[in-house]
């Protein structure tokens, strides 16, 4: 795909990603919608996964910790909504330093056990606390307002997570191609050649933790006002997966992949509904038969960034004389 | 005036003594090289050098800095650059993208600079590209610039190693036996290369080598370590007539 294609569909997907809302009954807007949420989720999961290389299991623990925020501070202290956004992502990061500080120095396996405990422990802790409303959650939580303006229908919340992902899509891809995004590349193809070119292994691992774990909560804030009742039962080890499935669906490290997946792990259940209980089986299905025949993921983080570096340097040709 | 020096050196892994109360130092602007059979603890004491074993005993000090107890990155920002025995490349990175990285504790830029694309950021960029540029035209591998690290030749590869580690612009640049694997033209090149190293860029070098040839040729001087211990230092010539030197390479002479 040269780079004028990739640029074109970019805005035709843009497009119809602004005109849905008008075309699309309340069902599917909703379903568009949470797609979003994973579009959001997943490429925050795709820093700490895909550029860092850290497997993490307990993602979904950042997206409670985003919404238990929102939710106990503007039911109990009556906090503006927007005033819980810097609130949840300190948290976030604060968590994400706890949990990574100890476990980052160790290899990626161990990380991914200490992130599925992480991910158990917030959850249970959310069952189980009475300010986090335990097993019932917290419900009645006030919508957002921008400048008297209150976020109330389906079409406002699309819209907010429309320009939402728009804007993590942009950071992300942005961050992935710095000198930040690059020494996190290193550290995933060989530890121990990046920390001998002066990369601190252990800080910049931390730094992609965090970065993943502010996006996440983000998203969990947004979530608490947008279904305005938060549950435990939303923040499972399964919702984890579900996120890392959008991410190694689409493919690792790949922004434009990562969205790709984060909208099929929604959509293609949803498309499946007519098949019944058949539904997750099928989907199951497809995924290993993707696994087998295309395991780098739809669109590959590799051919992503050839499209995109042919763009931003048309003199690429001189440095290869043939 | 020595800017590496290594003082009482000792490394023991549970009861063995890998690295014995070694000693030396290398003067700037020289070649210095390490030799001695298999096993004798050559690695060891690069890998001591550069952070990656901490040493039982013994000091280690860098121009003005001590260097042990340090992480490998601090050493590297200290000015200390090093290639590995068995290559160890970024693979799936393109060749720039793999010498860009010597350049990231050259570089500040953070996370805000990334994202919001600031002027600073930008010309540090610009900063970090041509700099690994010149360090691919240095060591001659430019044809590969764009290439994954694993797609390049062998010899290809061995240069570019170096290429990543000048790129950190270090005071010292440490190879660990740059030569092995290499044919006879590759060679003829790497010795030109690190002789360039040493008079057109000013950087010390200190290397591990099996290959006496090489070593004869382009060392300023000589440390020969048998079982983790120093048996013979000085010139070349001097040091490869030395019977100690001959024995424990061909093994003793039975009478």
């Amino acid at each position: 795909m040269g780079p004028k294609t990739t640029k074109l569909l970019r805005l035709l997907l843009l497009a119809a990603a602004i005109l849905l809302p008008f075309v699309s009954n309340n069902y599917w807007l909703d379903v568009a919608t949470l797609a979003l949420f994973y579009v959001v989720l997943g490429q925050g999961l795709n820093i700490v996964v895909g550029f860092a290389g850290l497997l993490d299991l307990g993602y979904a623990a950042f997206f409670a910790v985003g919404a238990y925020t929102t939710g106990i501070l503007m039911t109990v202290y009556g906090w503006s909504f927007w005033l819980t956004l810097p609130v949840a992502a300190l948290l976030a990061a604060g968590f994400g330093v706890v949990i990574g500080a100890p476990t980052l120095r160790l290899r990626s396996d161990y990380l991914a056990i200490v992130t599925l405990g992480f991910g158990e422990i917030i959850r249970i802790l959310a069952i189980n606390l009475s300010i986090t409303g335990s097993a019932s959650g917290i419900y009645g939580i006030p919508r957002p307002a921008i400048g008297g303006y209150p976020f109330s229908s389906q079409k406002d919340f699309y819209f907010l997570m429309l320009i939402i992902a728009c804007l993590v899509i942009a950071a992300v891809s942005r961050l992935g191609r710095s000198r930040i995004g690059r020494a996190w590349a290193y550290i995933r193809e060989d530890e121990d050649a990046a920390e001998a070119m002066g990369i601190d292994r252990v800080r910049m691992k931390l730094l992609a933790y965090s970065i993943g774990a502010i996006i996440g909560s983000l998203a969990g804030c947004v979530f608490a006002v947008k279904m305005s009742a938060i549950a435990p039962l939303s923040f499972s080890f399964m919702q984890s997966i579900m996120i890392l499935l959008a991410v190694v669906l689409g493919g690792l490290g790949s922004i434009s992949g990562v969205a790709l997946g984060a909208v099929l792990v929604i959509a293609l259940p949803e498309m499946l509904r007519s098949a019944e209980e058949w539904r997750y089986l099928i989907f199951g299905a497809a995924l290993i038969l993707m696994m087998i025949y295309r395991p780098q993921g739809l669109w590959p983080a590799g051919q992503e960034q050839a499209a995109d570096e042919r763009e931003a340097a048309g003199d690429g040709a001189k440095s290869v004389p043939m | 005036m020595a800017i590496l020096s290594v003082q009482n050196l000792t490394l023991r892994f549970g009861g063995v003594v890998a690295v014995s109360n070694l000693s030396f130092a290398v003067e700037a602007g020289t070649i210095a090289s390490v030799i001695g059979p298999n096993g004798a603890g050559k690695t060891s004491v690069f890998n001591m050098i550069t952070g990656f074993y901490q040493p039982s005993e013994g000091r280690i000090r860098l121009g003005d800095d001590d260097l042990v107890g340090r992480k490998p990155s601090e050493i590297t920002r200290l000015g200390l650059a090093r290639t590995f025995q068995n290559l160890r490349l970024f693979p799936n990175l393109s060749v720039l993208d793999n010498v860009k990285s010597g350049m990231h504790s050259r570089t500040r830029q953070g996370v805000w600079g990334a994202i919001f694309r600031t002027g600073r950021q930008r010309q540090e960029e610009r900063l970090i590209t041509e700099t690994a540029e010149a360090c691919i035209r240095f060591v001659g591998i430019e044809e590969y610039a764009g290439r994954a690290a694993k797609a390049l030749p062998y010899g290809a590869q061995r240069k570019l190693e170096i290429a990543r580690a000048l790129a950190t612009q270090p005071k010292v640049l440490l190879l660990d036996e740059p030569a092995a694997g290499l044919n006879y033209e590759e060679k003829e090149q790497l010795i030109r290369l690190i002789g360039e190293i040493r008079d057109s860029l000013g950087i010390t070098v200190l290397i591990i080598e099996h290959d006496m040839g090489l070593i004869k040729r382009i060392s300023d001087k000589v440390t020969v370590l048998d079982y983790g211990r120093k048996i013979a230092e000085g010139k070349p010539d001097e040091v490869l007539r030395d019977p100690r030197v001959i024995e424990a390479y061909l093994g003793r002479e039975e009478a």
